[in-house]
């Protein structure tokens, strides 16, 4: 198991090195070049001389990479042309946040989406297993923020339940540590702030949510369905074992498995794709950075972002992978 | 890394790579298309693609009016957009248009983006994924480590990202989007091409001598194109709905007077307490298109996938 | 004020002279509070909808609207202008004289005002200011830095290859500043009640590193003093500002000098989306915000919000580049008067203030509003008249001319509240009368002002707010000659020197009356000369929640909240 998982450690190395590769490149090839990006159209020839014999553009381009390189392994992408904080360190501001949201739309998608899926294939061609079916066909091809405007329309301005914006109500002055609301709350004991901050997941959680949703719960409806066609659950049924008994050790345990993969990898790519949801809720996690940095072409926030997103979701895969290897045993042997 | 990503991707591959015994490609196509013909909902999805289409195609005739004349611009009031009226079945938008004339050649614009940027992605990513499969050796190596480096960024941020690159014209978007399919193509392909390798016939004809490119081109290829084909359906949708995205981001067509659906939708949000119905129709239009794309993708994928041929 | 203005604005001579300084301010505070016997409420938290956060919180390198909009409350300049009004009124000073040369201004300073970290405010506090911002060196000497004081003052101590018009400054005892300036400019001293230059405390200046500015020209990294300190003698002193989220929080001052504040908090929350500031005061969670959409000032009222709006002080206009500035690829045809009038003539304005801006907005005849003295009623007006358009460009032998027509995506400025929209009906308007346009958007900063201000297109939209009220202020700023002779580049760097020598003239006339005269005649030339059209004056908008009370709107957008109760 050591091995394996060391393995994959090592096969992470040419990714990543891969995906600076990328993003050096990109940035080069900006209009303007670096120089430009960095000090805006107006700057002067000199500014951009300077800029260059700084960060040494003057050097041969391998050179350049191995400095951007160095640079990056520091987690040093520099500063941000909007805000003039250091790039990483808006990005550790920034992602408890999305990390919190993630985490609640995940548990949101999961809770809702396992039972749903298997109750579906159960009562398969019931009217509940169209209404999954189709439900979840439905969560896929609605636009993410034009789900988002809904819920907040409804539930936040018509309604009035939930708040529709933000990560805590501001007028509670809360005591933040770790930048994780929630949990700062709970452990500052401001349980007010606790629950408020929970609130405020809830409706960009939910937009969040809905194509993982969507996604389960078709992987659940047809891995159970297969399942329960494999010839082990045939063979259980035939040898009289009780049905429940069949229910808990076979189909459930190797129904989970695709599902699983399917959860970590659509962790991976909420922890990174959150950008309309937090737009649209003016939620302060790395998405909305990532749309105001579009803008305020904030390039330096652009490429620390995403190579630091990159990383997180190569990182969150990997965690699927190993796990993955843990629960199947087969994928450790290829 | 995304290991289990391309797991996936690879299932689907090897998959339809298991052709019946006494099945070529023609027939598989063919008895795929009878199953299709009996499955309700690749009707419905079919039924939904082909309308669409057919509004695109003769979006001239089929609208009403101009879709860019601002006609009843001088009855627009900040807070006061003109609703349904003669000869505006669905009303005017902000700036005095024919909404439904809008939304029928909006259907053209989207759907281009959709189509050109999926065939875009499929070529290219069946180009570097032939290129993989047929070399083999450290050209499939080199070509495939790139492919999964490409992989690895999630793939709203990739189109962010080339979208900020090309600047904002008319094809970057296209572009964006199939940038992001490109890696997808290239690894189903060269899956599914992998799996057909050891296939009988394969080995029927290198046994024949037949030279390796006849093989490849000839028989390999067309064979492992029924995922692709998959792929590409489901691909539409997506695309669809990754333009009104990048719309929405402000990464969308320059030519703002172009109706375009995720274009109109994004703007229509400042308008959704005046005239909802401008947010509303094009956010319909983008769910049913991807809703018939989706439901063609999944019974073409269950009509050759042999799994389901129980 | 509301974009990055250009060169510097001269200002028309001795504005001040004729505004009485004696008027205690003390009694000016009391406007808007409760009225007769009903005390307005005190206490209570403000929760304000901002555009975007702050970039920094040091006056001296400011120049963007939200940024001003919390520096207003904490920080005070010598002068001020009237609430709800455009003139300046004293603030930190209660008076001063002026010299017969015109170059020495003596400052009586108010008594007994002490900056928020207890520092007490008197000559030398404010002579050190006016020291710092000469002296400033490196970066803050970057136009991104210190843009208000390059516009109004010049060059620094360091580089005197560039005139500048501040000599000195000396605190000739507690309660007294002399300011000695090596030119007479009509700008000094009304500019002072810009707040860009608020008196900052000497202290927190120093200890907190406040011009050690780093990063590069458009990237600036600020000191902590910028960041965590700013310290000056306003009604409200910083609290904090939390950078993930966009807020920013300020305290009441309860060492004011003045009538203290009412409320005990305001805290600014930065939504950049219209959409959701509207919402979240729907929902309760903000009790107000600026830059409402026209579409809602009517749907908001009638849901009980209270929409302030401003008087217009604002102009938008459609830019020309009619000139040729090198290798900017403008179109030649632009130079012909002609066509210049067609794109004058082919403009519906009136639609366009009917259906696109709010209420009370109004069709604009020249480059500057009508409540500004200099304003001509007689100027040559270009009437909406495709076929004349048509007719024009036949004569010009220019049919179909390609214009490349720029606009800004992503921002709401107040004389310009929709930009795609105002874009996509020009637009049409244009190609109705035989243009061929050829679009580009731009994000608003810096890509699209940079692109517009170096003469990258050949027509734009832009605008301007009033910093104060002076005719100087809008067409000087536009149209003035800069350093070569020529105008603006934005303008294609046009050569008209009858209106350059115009504008100069009325800049250096010292009686009132005559320059108003000299300004309306200016007013003539430009409308004749055509550089670009002028397009609407719109009144931009507040939106406060029923409970709130006691904020005045500014034609100047510069609200000051220390009046501002919230009742329960």
């Amino acid at each position: 198991m050591l091995r394996f998982i060391v393995r994959r450690l090592l096969q992470l190395v040419p990714i990543l090195l891969g995906l600076s590769v990328l993003l050096f490149a990109w940035l080069r090839a900006l209009p303007g070049g670096p120089a430009q990006a960095a000090l805006g159209e107006r700057a002067t020839p000199e500014a951009i001389a300077r800029y260059n014999e700084l960060f040494g553009l003057d050097q041969p381009i391998w050179v350049q990479y191995l400095r951007f390189l160095g640079r990056a392994v520091q987690l040093d992408f520099g500063t941000s042309a909007r805000t003039g904080r250091a790039v990483t360190t808006e990005f550790l501001e920034r992602m408890p946040g999305t990390v919190e949201l993630t985490v609640f739309a995940m548990v949101f998608a999961v809770g809702v989406g396992i039972p749903l899926g298997y109750l579906a294939a159960r009562k398969h061609g019931s009217w509940l297993d169209s209404t999954a079916v189709v439900g979840s066909l439905l969560g896929v091809a609605i636009p993410v923020f034009f789900l988002a405007y809904l819920l907040r329309l409804l539930f936040a301005v018509e309604l009035g339940w939930l708040p529709g914006s933000g990560r805590q109500e501001v007028r509670i002055d809360a005591t933040h540590i770790t930048n994780f609301y929630v949990l700062d709350g709970l452990l500052t004991r401001e349980w007010d702030a606790a629950w408020d901050a929970f609130l405020h997941l809830v409706l960009p959680g939910i937009a969040l949510g809905t194509i993982p949703l969507a996604i389960i719960v078709r992987i659940t409806r047809a891995s159970v369905l297969d399942v329960v066609n494999e010839d082990y659950v045939r063979t259980a049924n035939a040898k009289g074992l009780a049905a429940d008994t069949v229910r808990r050790r076979h189909v459930v345990r190797n129904a989970l498995l695709p599902v699983s993969t399917t959860i970590g990898l659509q962790t991976g790519l909420l922890l990174s794709g959150a950008v309309l949801t937090e737009t649209v809720f003016a939620f302060g996690g790395v998405g909305s950075a990532i749309y105001d940095a579009i803008f305020a072409r904030d390039f330096a926030i652009l490429q620390g972002f995403i190579l630091m997103l990159a990383v997180v979701y190569v990182l969150v895969n990997l965690l699927v992978d190993i796990s993955y290897g843990l629960l199947d045993p087969r994928v450790r042997v290829r | 890394m995304g290991d289990v990503r391309r797991q996936r991707i690879d299932e689907l591959a090897a998959r339809a790579g298991r052709v019946p015994e006494g099945e070529g490609g023609v027939s598989l196509v063919r008895s795929a298309f009878r199953r299709l013909r009996r499955n309700p909902v690749a009707i419905l999805g079919a039924v939904i693609v082909v309308v669409f289409l057919v509004v695109a195609a003769f979006a001239p005739w089929l609208a009403p009016r101009d879709p860019l004349a601002q006609t009843l611009l001088s009855e627009v009031r900040p807070g006061a957009i003109p609703g349904p009226q003669e000869g505006f079945p669905l009303g005017a938008d902000q700036l005095g248009r024919d909404l439904l004339s809008r939304l029928v050649y909006g259907s053209r614009q989207s759907l281009l983006i959709g189509v050109v940027s999926t065939v875009l992605g499929a070529v290219v990513g069946m180009a570097v994924g032939v290129l993989a499969g047929a070399f083999g050796g450290w050209v499939d190596t080199v070509v495939m480590r790139f492919v999964d480096i490409l992989l690895s960024i999630p793939s709203l941020l990739m189109a962010i990202s080339i979208s900020v690159l090309l600047g904002q014209n008319q094809y970057a978007l296209m572009i964006a989007i199939a940038v992001t399919q490109v890696p997808v193509f290239a690894r189903l392909l060269r899956g599914s091409m992998l799996a057909q390798r050891g296939s009988d016939y394969v080995l029927a004809a290198r046994a024949l001598g037949v030279r390796h490119g006849r093989i490849v081109f000839g028989h390999v290829l067309p064979n492992s194109l029924s995922p692709v084909i998959v792929q590409a359906t489901l691909s539409l949708a997506t695309a669809i709905i990754e333009a009104a995205a990048l719309s929405f981001l402000g990464l969308g067509d320059p030519d703002i007077a172009r109706p375009e659906w995720g274009a109109m939708l994004a703007t229509a949000q400042a308008f959704l307490s005046v005239r909802p119905a401008l947010a509303v129709w094009p956010a319909l239009c983008i769910i049913v298109v991807a809703l018939g794309f989706t439901l063609l993708g999944e019974s073409l994928r269950e009509a050759l996938d042999p799994k389901f041929r129980r | 004020m509301q974009r990055r203005p250009q060169r510097v604005l001269a200002a028309s001579a001795a504005t001040l002279t004729a505004l009485t300084l004696a008027a205690c301010a003390s009694s000016d505070r009391d406007s808007g509070g409760g009225e007769g016997g009903e005390a307005a409420q005190s206490g209570g938290t403000m929760v304000f909808g901002a555009t975007s956060d702050p970039v920094m919180l040091d006056p001296a390198f400011a120049s963007d609207g939200e940024t001003f909009r919390v520096i207003r409350q904490v920080y005070e300049g010598l002068l001020t202008n009237e609430p709800g009004g455009t003139d300046p009124v004293p603030a930190l000073a209660e008076d001063y004289e002026v010299s017969e040369d015109g170059l020495e201004y003596t400052f009586n300073l108010r008594q007994g005002v002490k900056f928020h970290d207890g520092t007490d405010f008197n000559g030398e506090a404010v002579c050190f200011n006016f020291e710092r911002w000469y002296n400033f060196e490196g970066l803050a000497q970057s136009p991104s830095a210190s843009t208000y004081y390059q516009d109004v003052f010049g060059g620094f101590a360091n580089t005197p290859e560039t005139p500048n018009v501040y000599a000195g400054c000396e605190a000739s005892d507690e309660n007294t500043a002399v300011i000695r300036l090596n030119r007479v400019t009509s700008k000094f001293p009304a500019a002072l009640s810009l707040p860009a230059f608020s008196i900052a405390s000497p202290t927190a200046l120093q200890e907190y590193d406040a011009d050690n500015l780093s990063g590069s020209d458009d990237a600036l990294t600020y000191p902590e003093y910028a960041l965590e300190h700013p310290t000056g003698t306003g009604p409200f002193r910083f609290e904090s500002w939390d950078r993930g989220n966009g807020e920013v929080r300020i305290v009441r001052n309860e060492d004011y000098w003045g009538e203290p504040a009412l409320l005990d908090e305001i805290i600014f929350r930065s939504i950049a989306d219209g959409n959701t500031r509207r919402q979240e005061l729907q929902a309760g969670s903000i009790d107000g915000y600026d830059f409402v959409a026209p579409a809602d000032y009517q749907s908001l009222q009638g849901e009980g919000f209270q929409v302030l709006v401003r008087d217009p002080f604002n102009i938008l206009y459609l830019g020309i580049n009619g000139g040729n500035v090198p290798d900017s690829g403008a179109n030649p045809a632009l130079q012909d008067p002609r066509v210049r009038q067609a794109i004058a003539h082919a403009i519906d304005r009136q639609t366009i203030v009917n259906s696109l801006l709010p209420e009370g907005a109004e069709a604009a005849i020249e480059f500057m509003p009508p409540t500004v003295e200099g304003y001509a009623e007689d100027v040559t007006t270009y009437g909406y008249d495709p076929d004349r358009s048509r007719q024009l460009l036949q004569e010009a032998g220019a049919e179909g001319t390609t214009l490349r027509f720029f606009y800004p995506t992503e921002v709401s400025r107040p004389y310009l509240p929709d930009p795609a929209a105002m874009f996509q009906v020009i637009s049409q308007n244009l190609t109705d009368a035989g243009f061929t346009i050829e679009p580009t958007a731009l994000p608003w900063s810096p890509d699209y002002l940079n692109a517009v201000q170096a003469g990258g297109a050949d027509i734009h939209l832009l605008g301007w707010t009033g910093d104060y009220n002076d005719a100087y202020n809008f067409i000087g700023t536009f149209f003035a000659a800069k350093a070569d002779g020529l105008a603006k580049a934005e303008f294609g760097a046009f050569n008209a020197p009858e209106i350059f020598q115009a504008l100069a003239r009325a800049d250096a006339e010292p009686d009132p009356a005559a320059r108003t005269v000299l300004y309306q005649e200016a007013n003539r030339l430009i409308m004749d000369y055509l550089p670009g059209v002028p397009i609407s004056h719109s009144p931009p908008a507040l939106v406060v929640a029923e409970n709130v009370s006691g904020l005045e709107p500014s034609p100047l957008t510069a609200e000051v909240f220390s009046t501002v109760s919230i009742s329960e």
